[in-house]
């Protein structure tokens, strides 16, 4: 079986395609097609035939996500009111890196995607919202935005129809809240990234209030493919219910860390031992995070799991972004822990006590722990403090997305924590 | 012309700030990008975090003063504009040495053995994070996943990025950057 790569089949990280490269092996035609012999509904109704769902972590149906924004009645006053698409480059959860790979290695895609986006939802306006520190990424789409204007994708009367989209790039100044989509708008109006509260959701009353789709770079990457081939061809890419192909990762102490595109539906163990290499040498797998730092552990047990949107959530994890952080078995458990809670309660936004108190009370707790002084007590409190950030308790996911490695670790790694506990040190200390 | 005022702050005595009109502080070229931002945006506010981020660019760092010429220019009171500069950590609004160090602390990199690397860097510069070398080289800060997970461990020095870092890579990189001390002292980096 031929695998495709139709996400990374062109990219180039050392000099990605131009424009006149980038039209040589196919580049834009989806946007011709789109524009000049589809209608926007047309658009929506082949993306959603496609069951392409989202990439940026939840997997909500995308097609299903456009439908929300609302399709006024040319008499209505608000017919002619902005929409806006919003392109997610803020890539932060530790351990996802995919997007990276994408946005340096073959900007152009994502421009063709997001005139696709924006034709389908009627957005005369894009941006781009990009973590400040991808320098790289941000030159070269910049480079390549410049270039599809000077070529009539961008700008009004794209390729002589009479769809007129602006398409800019924002360079962001840090936090990883930013990629929350709320937090996301209000950073992009110049405000701080505070989540808003839901509803209304941004399909509705987004950027300025106005209605406003954001997806994420991958799952937009998919859209020139999907319309080019057809959704049929886009479902048989995977190997499960879930369609297309994924941008699976490894980091951690595998012999070949990195990303494959790979049909959606592989299983954990193909991912780590055939394309990750396997643990290096001396070392074994003790446990993983499938899909970045806000998803649950899983262990050894789970090698077989298909890494699917259900698959992965009835083994009691999240695919998430789908970039598996690989534990082994010389790195404490309740140091990972504590680095990833860490991160959240660096990142927490403030907004809401449960998880701006809490994610720092999981931090101190854990120290202790960590340097040999914790109680049992303090298993009891850490278990509370899950149920104290857990969903709808929050203003936000972030609260929860730190829950899930705790609550996980503190079920597979209870042993360990036993031992920090029981010895007052860390057994793993030395053993790096 | 400069109006020299004595701003009260609780608890902290005085500071001076030297209120310009925005016109006699930033450049006709930091007005324009500004102003750019602003047509783009359709509202002056929205354009805070990008002005901040180019008068950054050309100066460092944000001081009180590019605050208030920045506030004035797009409308805003400073308080705003001070509770947006704070938010966002790649805002600084202290003086940072001309290179600035972002040490990835994230999970991927601390698997890789962060620590050993981040030890080395303290001890080449003998400075902590949050610090500046005297000679105004090097600030030290940690920076949250850089997205080089699988080149672990990272950090990013500017705008350049240094993947797969050993305690030694670490030294002999900075050790490079030290030796063009004096070569152009007061430049902040582009
Ligand atoms: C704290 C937090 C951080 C997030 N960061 C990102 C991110 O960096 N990139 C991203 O695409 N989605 C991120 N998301 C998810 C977005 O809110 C949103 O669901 C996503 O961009 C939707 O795109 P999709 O439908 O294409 O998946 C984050 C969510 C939360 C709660
Ligand atoms: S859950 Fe955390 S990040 Fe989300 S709004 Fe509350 S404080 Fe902010
Ligand atoms: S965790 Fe350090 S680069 Fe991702």
């Amino acid at each position: 079986m031929t695998t495709e790569t139709p996400l990374t089949k062109h990219i180039n990280l050392a000099q990605p395609l131009a424009m006149a490269d980038y039209v040589d092996v196919g580049g834009y035609q989806s946007v011709k097609k789109a524009v000049l012999q589809m209608s926007a509904s047309e658009v929506m109704a082949v993306v959603k035939d496609s069951g392409l769902k989202g990439r940026g972590g939840a997997g909500f149906p995308t097609a299903m996500k456009w439908s929300f924004v609302p399709d006024f009645e040319p008499q209505d006053p608000r017919y002619s009111e902005d929409k806006y698409l919003i392109c997610n480059a803020d890539e932060m959860e530790p351990g996802t890196f995919k997007d990276r790979w994408l946005l340096e290695g073959v900007p152009h895609q994502l421009i063709e995607s997001m005139i696709i986006a924006s034709y389908a939802i009627g957005a005369n306006k894009a941006f781009i919202f990009l973590r400040g520190e991808y320098h790289l990424a941000a030159r070269r789409l910049q480079t390549a935005i410049d270039e599809a204007y000077a070529h009539g994708y961008l700008g009004s009367n794209i390729q002589q129809s009479d769809y007129q989209l602006d398409l800019y790039l924002h360079t962001s100044a840090g936090r990883y809240i930013c990629g929350e989509e709320t937090a996301l708008i209000n950073a992009l109006e110049g405000q701080r990234a505070n989540p808003r509260a839901k509803p209304p959701f941004p399909q509705v009353s987004g950027l300025f209030g106005k209605p406003t789709i954001v997806n994420n770079v991958e799952t937009l990457s998919n859209l020139p493919h999907i319309i080019n081939q057809g959704p049929s061809w886009f479902k048989a890419l995977s190997n499960n219910q879930d369609a297309g192909t994924k941008i699976y990762g490894a980091s951690g102490r595998v012999q070949r860390p990195g990303l494959w595109e790979l049909p959606m539906g592989i299983t954990v163990r193909e991912l780590l031992f055939k394309h990750a290499g396997g643990m290096q040498p001396g070392l074994n797998l003790k446990g993983f995070l499938p899909g970045g730092a806000s998803t649950d552990f899983l262990t050894a047990d789970h090698l077989d799991l298909v890494m699917g949107y259900d698959e992965v959530s009835q083994a009691g994890s999240r695919l998430g972004t789908g970039g598996i952080i690989v534990l082994d078995d010389h790195n404490c458990p309740v140091g990972m822990v504590l680095n990833l809670l860490k991160f959240f309660a660096q990142e927490s936004c403030g907004f809401c006590t449960p998880c701006r108190d809490g994610t720092a009370w999981v931090v101190e707790t854990l120290t202790r722990i960590e340097q040999g002084q914790g109680t049992k007590q303090d298993l009891d409190s850490l278990h509370k403090l899950c149920d104290f950030m857990w969903l709808g308790k929050t203003h936000c996911a972030l609260a929860p997305g730190a829950v899930e490695p705790l609550q996980s670790a503190l079920k597979y790694f209870h042993d360990d924590f036993e031992q920090h506990i029981d010895k007052h040190c860390c057994p793993y200390h030395g053993h790096h | 012309m400069s109006l020299a005022t004595q701003l009260p702050r609780t608890g902290e005595g005085n500071i001076e700030i030297n209120q310009l009109s925005y016109r006699d502080y930033l450049s006709m070229d930091e007005i324009d990008a500004i102003e750019h931002e602003v047509s783009i945006m359709g509202k002056r506010h929205a354009a805070g975090i990008e002005a901040l981020k180019l008068v950054q660019k050309n100066r460092g760092w944000i001081s009180d003063d590019s605050l208030y010429a920045i506030a004035e220019l797009l409308q805003m009171t400073v308080s705003q504009l001070e509770g947006i500069a704070t938010f966002y950590n790649l805002i600084y609004r202290q003086p940072v040495g001309r290179y600035v160090i972002h040490v990835c602390d994230s999970i991927s990199c601390y698997l890789t053995g962060y620590q050993a690397v981040s030890e080395a860097i303290k001890a080449q510069l003998g400075i902590g994070y949050g610090q500046t070398t005297e000679d105004g080289m090097f600030t030290l800060l940690t920076n949250a996943c850089l997205g080089s997970c699988d080149k672990a461990p990272a950090m990013m020095i500017g705008e350049d990025h240094f993947e797969h870092l050993t305690p030694q890579s670490a030294r002999d990189i900075l050790q490079q950057l030290q030796q063009e001390r004096g070569k152009k002292p007061e430049t902040t980096q582009k």
